[in-house]
């Protein structure tokens, strides 16, 4: 029987990874259903959860799959579900639940090329969007897109930390490349490894507002079966968790689900850069495409273009103000991306016409080569 | 101006948000009869209501998770079953009860319904069946009968309807019966039992909803109480297959199935966890 934490260096795929990463973030339930080329997250789940007295369930679509999860998730129990395209389209109207009952969760989309059942074992980036606006309604969400296993194991960590401490439904972004990617896999000591859970309410059961933000403006949240007698509706509620079909009640809530994000910002994004400080092109990636900036670089650089990577880690909330200040000072903007120009209407919304931005974009089933980004730096500076 | 009388406490109100009270349902409603009596059996059962929750899909019957006093999610449409099936496997010494209707757990969510049955995850289902989409204005639902006039089949229903206790049946539910919200006692005391059954127990609540299914099909509300009265027959025991709702040639009532068999919770610990570990929950 293996602990939760599998201290060591493996060798592991980023689906692995990311099993793992949720094993040591304290995850105790899985409620999956099988999509290529997400499966590998549900069976290594199904074989480890067992062993730290968690559960695994295959249900019997995506829908019940995230719904187990969300229901897990207001008993008390760390959960997730992992699926790729077809599957997150079905999980969108109840992730948008999640958002509204504010109850934390992380889901993984493995992207595959689309539209409908695309090209289901070749990758992709082209759920960026979906991720942003797929569930209906205004809302904020948190999204990351991790490069490798390794940083999925970490992302994955991060994913519940931040869903825990915002009780929001985080997502991850990954694609099939990284999923079914084998690199080396440093696990560190379980001490060594930082978990956040959500805050819990105190104080008398019959007086609790489970809505009622605390002075970080998220709401400490009470679970099932300790009698705060709480609930919890899809429908626009009040502090109480009562619905109220009222204008002001909708205002109230909406400024509590998205505030909570937008106030933040600082505390959630996280971008990296490389050799970005005297850049005068900055070029945007994340995911594995970020991997093909890397060799861009530094090839531009040889060729004498003062080129740098802006590497998104979070995707969502989308770094507004760092592509601002940047737009003041460079050339232009390249994003890449394995999708047709969704991440770049962003850089480009914010970059706002100060500095142009270019796409380097793939319809999706392969990686994007360096010698295309070269290519675009030398046909657009 | 005459002065209302403030009514006097109702035994049931400690297991109501009272402030929530009026609720949504329609004069001549059967949701309510339906409602009071699953309070009811929650009480007189004697289950732990600090452990026990109530969840709810979309719809009028749906509405019911928000006037219990108790842990309660009114979840989306169709998914109140996944919902409870998370819950329940995550904290096994929940109480789970779905309160939901027709259209909810048998149209948009009939999928969850068979596999948490074949499942057999302990809890207990009741559907008030009231023949039609209620809530959106009296559309034709996969339970409306043969020949019914609704909004969306003005020219009459050219569909079956289910039948919901052999359909339970079939997918491996442990407890099966019916009642009629005229049959008030009868439906308390299934409930009841089946709150107190291991495993999935479903109860097929028939109720009338006047103002958008009885009045298209010239049935007033007190005409659904008659059927009720004059074209059931109780009769316990019958086989599932007996029980297709046709009130010209009267409708079966009865508890239908009482089985044991291991519950989802009992099989993943017998079947996936390690060995050591499963007897230290035993233990514990």
């Amino acid at each position: 029987m293996r602990p939760a934490v599998l201290t060591g260096e493996h060798f592991m795929t980023g689906d692995v990874a990311c099993a793992e990463g949720a094993m040591a973030a304290g995850c105790l339930f899985f409620g999956g259903y099988p999509i290529t080329p997400a499966t590998e997250i549900a069976e290594h789940m199904s074989a480890r959860l067992p062993e730290v007295g968690g559960t695994f369930i295959q249900m019997e679509d995506e829908i019940g799959a995230i719904a187990s999860v969300i229901g897990a998730s207001c008993a008390g129990v760390k959960s997730m579900t992992a699926t790729s395209g077809p599957g997150f389209s079905l999980m969108m109207e109840n992730i948008g639940l999640a958002i509204c009952i504010e109850s934390p969760c992380v889901i993984a989309n493995v992207q595959r090329a689309g539209p409908s059942t695309g090209l289901p074992t070749q990758g992709a980036q082209s759920d960026m969007m979906q991720a942003r606006w797929g569930s209906h309604g205004h809302y904020e969400i948190i999204a990351l897109a991790p490069s490798s296993p390794q940083e999925i194991f970490y992302q994955t960590i991060t994913a519940f930390n931040l869903s825990e401490k915002y009780r929001l439904p985080v997502l991850i972004m990954t694609d099939e490349m990284v999923g079914h990617l084998s690199e080396r896999v440093i696990i560190p000591d379980a001490k060594d490894i930082k978990t956040v859970s959500r805050k819990r309410p105190k104080g008398r059961k019959d007086r609790l507002k489970p809505y009622r933000p605390g002075p970080d403006g998220i709401a400490p949240m009470p679970i099932a079966g300790e009698g705060y007698n709480v609930h919890m509706t899809g429908l626009t509620h009040d502090e109480r968790g009562y619905p109220v079909m009222t204008v002001d009640a909708q205002y109230e809530m909406m400024e509590r689900i998205i505030g909570k994000v937008r106030k933040n910002l600082d505390d959630i994004i996280r971008t990296e850069s490389y050799r970005l400080d005297d850049a005068e092109i900055v070029i945007v990636s994340y995911g594995v495409s970020s991997r093909t900036c890397l060799a861009a670089v530094d090839e531009a650089r040889e060729q004498g273009i003062k080129a740098g990577l802006l590497r998104l880690i979070t995707v969502w909330p989308f770094p507004e103000d760092q592509i601002r200040n940047l737009a003041e000072k460079v050339k232009g903007f390249v994003t890449v991306e394995i999708n047709l120009g969704q991440i770049h209407l962003e850089v480009e919304r914010c970059a706002g016409g100060k500095a142009p931005a270019f796409l380097v974009g793939h319809p999706g089933g392969t990686i994007i080569p360096p010698e295309r980004v070269i290519n675009t730096l030398n046909e657009v500076f | 101006m005459k002065q209302i009388k403030k009514p006097s406490s109702h035994p049931l109100d400690d297991l109501l948000r009272l402030d929530r009270i009026p609720h949504i349902w329609c004069p001549g409603c059967g949701i309510g009869t339906a409602f009071s009596s699953c309070l009811t059996a929650m009480k007189t059962s004697g289950i732990d209501l600090k452990k026990t929750v109530m969840i709810s899909g979309i719809g009028c019957s749906g509405r019911g998770a928000g006037y219990v006093n108790l842990d309660s999610y009114h979840t989306t449409h169709g998914r109140a079953i996944p919902f409870a099936t998370g819950m329940k496997l995550a904290n096994p010494e929940l109480n789970v009860i779905v309160f939901s209707g027709d259209g909810d757990l048998f149209a948009i969510g009939g999928n969850h319904f068979i596999h948490a049955a074949r499942r057999n995850v302990d809890m207990t289902v009741i559907c008030v069946n009231n023949f039609n989409y209620g809530m959106t204005g009296g559309q034709v639902a996969a339970t409306t009968p043969y020949k019914a006039k609704t909004t969306t089949t003005p020219l009459g229903n050219s569909e079956s309807p289910f039948n919901l206790p052999l359909l339970a049946y079939a997918s491996g539910a442990t407890y099966v019966s019916r009642w009629t919200i005229l049959h008030t006692r009868d439906l308390m005391e299934s409930i009841e039992e089946a709150l107190l059954k291991r495993g999935f127990s479903f109860i097929e609540v028939l109720a009338p909803c006047p103002v958008n299914y009885g009045r298209r099909n010239r049935e007033k509300p007190l005409d659904s109480l008659r059927i009720y009265q004059e074209r059931t027959i109780i009769k316990n025991n019958a086989h599932p297959s007996e029980l297709d709702i046709d009130f010209e040639k009267g409708v079966i009532l009865g508890k239908f199935i009482d089985q044991d068999r291991p519950t989802c919770t009992e099989m993943y610990d017998k079947t996936c966890r390690p060995t050591d570990l499963s007897e230290e929950s035993k233990a514990a």
